[in-house]
């Protein structure tokens, strides 16, 4: 069956959508044909002039063993992230998944990070686990744990790590909620009753059930670990110590509002939409197709 | 030995609804006992606490003699049919089969023989690869069954198994469950509330209503002795036939019988018992008078409605989804039956009576 709506005026379905198309063109599209452009010129150091240098932005960048290291830094970044706030929070979603009492407001309590906004939760974390003032830095050094996110660069990762998957867990804590709740409860019945203990139940039936919820999750994880991490690491460790926490995005920042080095920047920006790109038809075309039953 | 034995079983959900009030009844060895009962009754309820799906209450299950309220599903030796297959949806028809053989360690060609002689018996052999989703309901449904078969349990349990398939297939898979279940042998407790499949797959009918059990027994037993008026109603189709009698109704309908005494009751006659006739019924049968007004052709047979002629009583209006009282029906055999509108005279023979008490609640026998 098909829904039609029936408009008097032919003009009015236009003006309808005309404000959301507005957004789009102006904050998306406009800003991302400029990255574009901007990629194809070259700045002197001064700003005064520019040249156009078609690829030579790209091939100087993909020279460099620094852009290297930091696509490595930003998948291995993106993996933790992932991993860990998918992995915890599917443990959260099992355990709320059950008909307890209070489990209505655990459930809620669990939703909160999620409105947290990024920088904050990086101040948070970051006051957590300060060398000098943090609460939790001096349990651990009590332990017996050099702990120094400033001057360790592995302490930095794992700081920002934390940080940023907890922030996702709420996120990935909802979908994975709903997507246990959408398992028929008789399939796991059956499969009690077919001699499958709790755990063999998890892996065998609940957890490939729940594989198009975990492949939906991973690649919304891995650019939300790719992007909106860029608050996070902002506010805790600025990409230091020693570039340890230099990020794809935080580079593009680095090299072009504090390094000025405008064209390159834009030229890392546009690979990485390219990399979103990818990702998001990955999501569609693969997994999309694949993954579900 | 796999008898299934309650003993005053009980059950109230966590929220304080009491869905089962004190069952006993026993299933031998082999037999084939079918719960039937309307929606809400406590079928599931009952059959799911048998499963170890539903804690026990209150009272005692014992499976093959061994109380079995502490014992988890899966160690009961039982397996179960649901009403919407619950098959895994990921796996193939195979595995769905294999599942719970796996689970328990069961060695690979034992595993692969067991699958293939189910899915031989149950004519699913070329299915085998395919996914649930890639089949229809009466293969889904046929594959539950396997899946069910391969584990070659002590007590078989079905919910409604048949609920979600067209009336055509649900008859086929009806003799088909009856015949596999004659062939394995296996103890089978059967939950439904099609009337018409409880008569015909039980060696052993349960009829509960509000949680409680109404009557037990074989099926033509209770068919032919109903033990309530609600037995009555709900085993057969159409519904017995029910007729609020008085004191001197009675006693002029039972002259000369040992219920001719009872103070007010229901006479109940099915409606197969009803004979078209133009002379009052032998002495101590019963004879109605009736106004046609409407009828049902269903081609071997045919359904007359009549109300009841009582002189200077007006016609009162039924409530939906009962007769109106004084409503009587009468099953015809063939297509041959009078007009709507004539007056007609049935009558049945006194053996075929039955009298209840006022509230419905227990029958009067001679
Ligand atoms: N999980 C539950 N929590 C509370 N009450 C329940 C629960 N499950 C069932 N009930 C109640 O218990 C009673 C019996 O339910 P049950 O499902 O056993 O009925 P049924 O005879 O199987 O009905 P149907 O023919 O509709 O399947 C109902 O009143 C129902 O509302
Ligand atoms: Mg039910």
């Amino acid at each position: 069956m098909q829904k039609q709506s029936v408009f008097h005026s032919p003009l009015l379905p236009f003006l309808l959508i005309a404000p959301q198309v507005g957004i789009v063109l102006v904050f998306f599209y406009w800003p991302a044909l400029q990255a574009v452009w901007q990629s194809f010129l070259l700045q002197d150091a001064f700003g005064l002039s520019t040249t156009f240098v078609a690829f030579e932005n790209y091939a100087e960048l993909l020279q460099q063993p620094e852009y290297f290291n930091a696509i490595v830094r930003t998948f291995a970044f993106s993996a933790l992230i992932a991993g860990s706030s998918l992995s915890f929070a599917l443990l959260l979603a099992v355990m709320a998944d059950k008909p307890l009492r209070g489990v209505g407001l655990y459930r809620t309590l669990l939703i909160w990070p999620y409105a947290v906004a990024p920088a904050v939760a990086g101040v948070l974390w970051m006051f957590m686990l300060h060398p000098s003032l943090g609460v939790l830095a001096r349990g651990l050094r009590n332990m017996g744990l050099d702990w120094n996110p400033l001057l360790n660069g592995n302490h930095a990762v794992i700081l920002v790590v934390l940080a940023a998957a907890w922030k996702q867990i709420s996120y990935n804590f909802l979908f994975f909620l709903a997507g246990l709740q959408s398992i028929p409860k008789s399939v796991l019945e059956a499969a009690a009753i077919d001699g499958a203990g709790p755990m063999r139940r998890f892996w065998t039936v609940t957890f490939p059930l729940l594989t198009p919820t975990i492949f939906f999750l991973i690649v919304v994880n891995i650019v939300y670990a790719f992007f909106d991490t860029f608050g996070i690491i902002d506010a805790m460790t600025g990409g230091g110590p020693a570039k340890s926490t230099e990020t794809l995005v935080y580079k593009v920042y680095l090299d072009g509002l504090l390094g000025g080095n405008l064209g390159s920047s834009a030229a890392q920006s546009v690979l990485l939409m390219v990399i979103v790109i990818g990702l998001t038809a990955i999501q569609f075309r693969y997994v999309e197709r694949k993954v579900t039953y | 030995m796999s008898n299934v034995t309650l003993r005053n079983v009980r059950k109230t959900y966590p929220g304080g609804v009491e869905a089962i009030k004190g069952i006993d009844f026993a299933v031998d060895d082999g037999q084939f006992c079918v719960l039937v009962g309307p929606s809400g009754c406590g079928k599931s309820t009952l059959l799911r606490m048998v499963a170890g799906l539903e804690t026990i209450t209150k009272g005692e299950i014992d499976i093959g003699g061994r109380v079995v309220n502490d014992i988890e599903p899966a160690d009961r030796d039982i397996a179960m049919v649901f009403q919407n297959y619950a098959l895994y949806p990921h796996m193939s028809v195979y595995n769905n089969m294999a599942y719970g053989l796996r689970n328990r360690g069961m060695p690979k060609p034992e595993i692969d023989t067991r699958v293939r002689e189910a899915a031989r018996i149950l004519e699913i052999g070329a299915l085998l690869e395919r996914k649930p989703r890639q089949l229809s309901g009466g293969q889904r449904q046929r594959v539950a069954m396997g899946r069910a078969i391969v584990r070659q349990p002590k007590v078989f349990l079905f919910d409604e198994p048949l609920s979600n398939l067209d009336a055509k297939l649900r008859i086929a898979m009806r003799v088909e469950i009856r015949k596999l279940q004659r062939r394995l042998n296996t103890t089978s407790i059967y939950v439904t509330h099609d009337q018409l499949e409880a008569m015909t797959l039980a060696d052993i009918l349960v009829v509960m209503n509000g949680g409680m059990v109404e009557q037990i027994g074989n099926p033509l037993e209770v068919y032919r002795k109903p033990a309530s008026t609600f037995v009555a109603s709900f085993i057969g189709a159409p519904p017995m036939n029910l007729i609020t009698l008085d004191a001197d109704e009675i006693r002029a309908q039972f002259s000369g019988d040992a219920r001719a005494n009872t103070e007010a009751g229901i006479l109940g006659i099915r409606p197969e018992d009803l004979l078209i006739s133009t002379e009052a019924a032998a002495s101590g049968g019963l004879s109605l008078d009736l106004v046609v007004d409407a009828i049902e052709r269903v081609g071997a047979e045919t359904f007359v409605y009549g109300a009841r002629a009582r002189h200077g009583e007006p016609a009162i209006s039924a409530r939906p989804g009962e007769l109106p009282p004084g409503e009587v029906i009468v099953r015809v055999p063939g297509q041959n039956a009078p007009a709507v509108g004539e007056r007609i005279m049935v009558t049945a023979p006194r053996e075929r009576l039955h009298l209840f008490s006022a509230d419905g609640r227990r029958r009067i026998d001679l």
